[in-house]
């Protein structure tokens, strides 16, 4: 294992284009033995790149219905930087077990290893195995390698950036006040309507200092640009 | 008990909250007459605080902080490569599988078994997680306290001497320091495991896709 994942890592590290990489990233469903990996980062301007091994179909449809507002495996990783295997994540709600049984219909298997990365100024990454077997089995598996799964996470992210090179983020703007109020709250869990009653401000206002926060922070969405804010330090819970 | 908990969660958790941000002011800036900066509802926060880190925190039967400790992966940004770098000879620790462990904080009173307890949480963390070591800047003080804990670092550097010597180490974890902290800190193997599970939750899909 050890071998076959350094010849892997070694033939990144010759890799000249994205196209190159995402080769050597599918090699690794062999090493690691799964159904399925994923790859998907979304840089400090909210440019988003993927390698992944899903039907296109459900990735089609994931992007079409925008289920990285509802994922839990995105919304649970964004939050935190330990490794997570999905059954420990938050299915309980009637959304999550839905989307749970789509995915499932579609081919992605039932246990899931991810590991989740801050990477500089915002930068954001999951790093995801993906496998149908039993619980017993999968334990087992992730024991063995889980630690090859994070260092190639990381590592695969290094790289990535690397390539992506020109593409240096754009300077941050200044948030305004109101804006850091809006992110503050929503990163605490309130509502939209309740952080707008706590703000005594109008939704609508609230969307609003929402969408610029949200440019501002070269996020994608709400969830995006509170876990930007938050590893950028701009806020204070 | 053991608490593991970002610091969004931690918002929730009231007196945990203020009660830890009181006593570190407490010890870093009281007792230890660190530098640090204490706001004006007396706490001891840094901007690393606002990096949303998880906290290990030993809570007390009242809901009250009894000790804690701070993660952040170093990955990221670090208090050894940013206030110390020349501990590690201006090339700093990154490694994904080592966090740095910082804010090492006892509560006033705390009863003997606090150290091993957040000691134990500290290697739950990163056993629970596959990493490697743990990554800290410790001062003479602690010296002791990681020798009579029979788990010491291994010294990567050192400035200055005697009581006033700062060092950066790194703790290997293995699952012989996990039993010796059980011991040292009198809780079950069940309990221990119990808190953490709690704290990083576990479903059974199954259950859920039925």
């Amino acid at each position: 294992m050890q071998n076959r994942l350094e010849t892997i890592i070694d033939c990144m590290e010759q890799a000249r284009s994205l196209d190159d990489l995402q080769k050597e990233i599918l090699r690794l469903r062999n090493l690691f033995d799964v159904e399925h990996l994923v790859y998907h980062s979304v840089n400090s301007t909210g440019e988003q790149y993927a390698v992944l091994t899903y039907r296109p179909e459900w990735v089609n449809h994931y992007i079409a219905q925008g289920y990285e507002r509802i994922d839990p495996v995105v919304l649970g990783c964004y939050r935190r930087f330990n490794p997570v295997d999905w059954k420990r994540l938050d299915w309980s709600s009637r959304v999550a077990r839905a989307f749970l049984n789509e995915a499932l219909d579609s081919g992605v298997g039932r246990q899931g290893f991810s590991v989740p990365i801050r990477g500089p100024q915002g930068q954001f990454a999951l790093f995801t195995v993906n496998h149908t077997c039993n619980d017993a089995a999968w334990a087992r598996h992730t024991e063995k390698f889980a630690r090859e799964v994070i260092l190639v996470a990381h590592y695969i992210n290094q790289k990535a950036l690397e390539l992506e090179g020109e593409n240096q983020p754009a300077p941050v703007r200044p948030m305004s006040p109101r804006e850091t109020d809006v992110l503050t709250l929503l990163a605490l869990g309130y509502s939209r309507a309740q952080a707008a009653e706590s703000l005594s401000i109008s939704e609508h206002t609230l969307r609003a200092y929402l969408e610029s926060a949200r440019s501002k922070l070269g996020a994608m969405n709400t969830t995006h640009a509170v876990a930007r804010a938050l590893t950028q330090g701009l806020l204070v819970i | 008990m053991l608490r593991y908990l970002y610091a969004r969660e931690l918002r929730n958790h009231e007196k945990l909250h203020d009660t830890m941000f009181a006593d570190r002011a407490r010890q870093f800036h009281g007792r230890l007459g660190w530098d640090v900066t204490i706001n004006d509802r007396g706490e001891e926060r840094d901007e690393y605080d606002a990096l949303d880190p998880l906290y290990v925190i030993w809570e007390l039967p009242d809901g009250r902080h009894g000790g804690s400790m701070r993660f952040l992966p170093t990955t990221g940004r670090t208090m050894a490569a940013e206030h110390f770098p020349d501990l590690s000879g201006g090339r700093p620790v990154r490694s994904p599988l080592i966090w740095e462990c910082t804010r090492f904080c006892l509560g006033e009173g705390a009863r003997p078994g606090v150290s091993a307890a957040l000691m134990l949480g500290g290697a739950e963390v990163g056993l629970g997680f596959g990493l490697s070591h743990a990554l800290g800047v410790f001062d003479s003080r602690m010296v002791r306290i990681y020798r009579r804990l029979g788990w010491p670092p291994l010294v990567l550097g050192s400035r200055g001497g005697g009581r006033d010597a700062v060092s950066l180490g790194l703790w290997e974890y293995s699952r012989a320091i996990r039993r010796h902290l059980l011991r040292k800190a009198g809780i079950s193997d069940e309990l221990s495991r119990h808190w953490f599970m709690r704290a990083f939750g576990h479903l059974e899909l199954q259950r859920i896709v039925g």
